[in-house]
């Protein structure tokens, strides 16, 4: 099975900072995989590399090309304004933006998907609401919302369950394996390693560079991804050459 | 004289009042959305920054042609665009932060445009140059105001959507549109045009005035951003009036009259505003 995404020795760089390494990796269709790694690690710019949002300094991304336009992208929710003047509805809106473009209009079928989708995620009535009233639960659900109108093929998640409680958590990770069963390709960078033996087949572990990628429960027997693991041990000092591992990120996961 | 003719007498008698009220309206028109747009990317500072950035520009072709329009014009673009390409470079190759290279060029082009008048100006051109002299507009400015105006609302009604959204969430822009980035070449060219546009009119100390200070004083009146662009105009609309007939009547320079008045505008809606304000913050905890 070819690969949607696949990474080729990318290099991401910010001014003089090194975001990430050499990074080569692929994610196959319908695969759910967690991006795990210290802060720092690049997890997030591995995610805006995939969207298309941040372009490489070296190596080359490719994306299936039917796959293109149809990529969703859930970002960190500090990333965005959080008081912007707008409701709910026009925020959940912005999804169909691939469809409507700059004149195009949001049909009654479009509002019908989006409330729809807000029911989905347990925002049934909150349309005319500020996003700027919303809690950061219910933000961070109505971003899940922007991403099931997409009905993207790729979903690409930035730590989507920071700074929600429990119960959320629990809707939105149903909300995401119901995207898997619909064989979508689900790439989320996470911190809970708990939550990433439990629902993730699949990780990929970055520190700068790839430390490795593959089953889940095998990178846990490698050591690669443990509870013992000091996570922030991982990442080396600036301009230390990368740790050279067995594991080959590069591989075949099929 | 009834309170009617007290308020339209001066633009009815004057010429030159008809002159002014007609560029600050046009002007507001372009204008203050642009500056609901600048407020809600955060880049109030860099937009002060920016009008005076024009500063040696206009300087150097004031020195050349003298207080002509399109000279003058023409080298405040110049002077505008290489300094934000300076700060743009700055900001990538060295360790500072935006907000602190836009100082340094804010500084340096004021320090630097105002060196420039004084080799050949005398201190009335110098405060022409820094304050404008909206009363004095003549065809050609007003011609040139116009077309500022129009530019930025055709380029708003066309990228409004775009603009929401990438103001909104700039990452989600990024991967939907494979070409987002001009959107902010486009944006900040459009902010160039206006502070050229309206250094005429109020000079480059006040230019960013009609277009920030409304828009900061409607975001305390409205929570959605499609009331925000024509409330803006409407604030921007009434400064103008207002700072002209207090220019007037009671002989303040008409240009900070009308900045002053928008100013005032922002700290009565902080004050009393329906969100956000003082007063607000404080019926919420009774």
């Amino acid at each position: 099975m070819s690969a949607l995404v696949t990474l080729d020795n990318v290099s991401v760089t910010y001014g003089r900072h090194v975001a990430l390494q050499d990074v080569s990796g692929s994610f196959e269709p319908g695969s759910l995989t967690a991006v795990a790694g210290p802060n720092g690690a690049g997890k997030s710019t591995l995610l805006k590399v995939i969207a298309g949002a941040i372009k490489p300094s070296q190596g080359r991304v490719s994306v299936c090309k039917t796959c293109m336009r149809r990529t969703a992208y859930l970002p960190q929710i500090n990333a965005i304004q959080r008081d912007f003047p707008i409701t709910v509805m026009q925020a959940v809106c912005t999804g169909f933006w691939p469809d409507t473009r700059s004149f195009g209009a949001i049909t009654s079928a479009m509002r019908d998907r989006a409330r729809a989708a807000l029911a989905a995620v347990g925002l049934a009535g909150f349309e005319k609401r500020q996003i700027g009233g919303l809690s950061g639960g219910q933000f961070q659900r109505m971003l899940f919302a922007r991403v099931i109108v997409q009905d993207a093929r790729v979903i690409l998640l930035d730590e989507p369950f920071t700074a929600v409680d429990a119960a959320t958590t629990a809707k939105l990770i149903q909300i995401v394996l119901d995207w898997h069963r619909e064989g979508r390709t689900i790439v989320c960078v996470l911190h809970d390693l708990l939550l990433i033996r439990k629902y993730f087949p699949e990780s990929f572990v970055l520190s700068g560079n790839c430390l490795g990628s593959g089953h889940t429960h095998e990178l846990f027997e490698q050591k690669l991804l443990s509870f013992d693991l000091d996570m922030a041990e991982l990442l080396e000092p600036e301009g230390t050459p990368p740790p050279v591992h067995e594991h080959d990120c590069g591989h075949d996961h099929a | 004289m009834t309170m009617l003719d007290t308020l339209a007498d001066p633009f009815i008698q004057y010429a030159f009042m008809k002159r002014a009220l007609a560029a600050c309206v046009v002007l507001s028109l372009g204008g203050a959305p642009l500056g609901v747009f600048m407020m809600l990317r955060r880049m109030t500072l860099v937009g002060d920054a920016m009008s005076h950035a024009i500063l040696p520009g206009v300087a150097a072709a004031f020195l050349v042609a003298g207080l002509s329009v399109w000279p003058m014009t023409l080298g405040g673009l110049a002077a505008g665009l290489g300094a934000a390409l300076i700060a743009v470079a700055l900001t990538r190759y060295t360790h500072i932060k935006e907000d602190a290279a836009f100082t340094l060029l804010f500084l340096l082009s004021l320090a630097g445009g105002v060196t420039l008048v004084s080799l050949k100006a005398s201190s009335v051109d110098l405060l022409h140059l820094l304050f404008g002299n909206i009363l004095a507009i003549d065809r050609d400015s007003l011609i040139l105001i116009t077309g500022a105006s129009c530019l930025s609302l055709f380029a708003l009604a066309v990228l409004y959507r775009r603009l929401v959204i990438e103001c909104f969430d700039p990452v989600f822009m990024e991967s939907t549109s494979r070409k987002a980035g001009w959107t902010r070449f486009v944006f900040f060219g459009l902010l160039m045009v206006n502070l050229v546009a309206a250094f005429q009119a109020l000079g480059t100390l006040l230019a960013l005035g009609l277009m920030i200070l409304p828009a900061i004083a409607a975001r305390f009146w409205t929570r959605n951003i499609d009331t925000l662009m024509p409330l803006s105009v409407l604030v921007a609309a009434a400064s103008s009036v207002t700072g002209l007939l207090l220019s007037y009547y009671v002989k303040m320079p008409s240009g900070p009259a009308i900045v002053m008045t928008a100013g005032i505008f922002g700290v009565i809606s902080a004050l009393t505003g329906r969100y956000g304000s003082v007063a607000a913050y404080r019926l919420r905890r009774c």
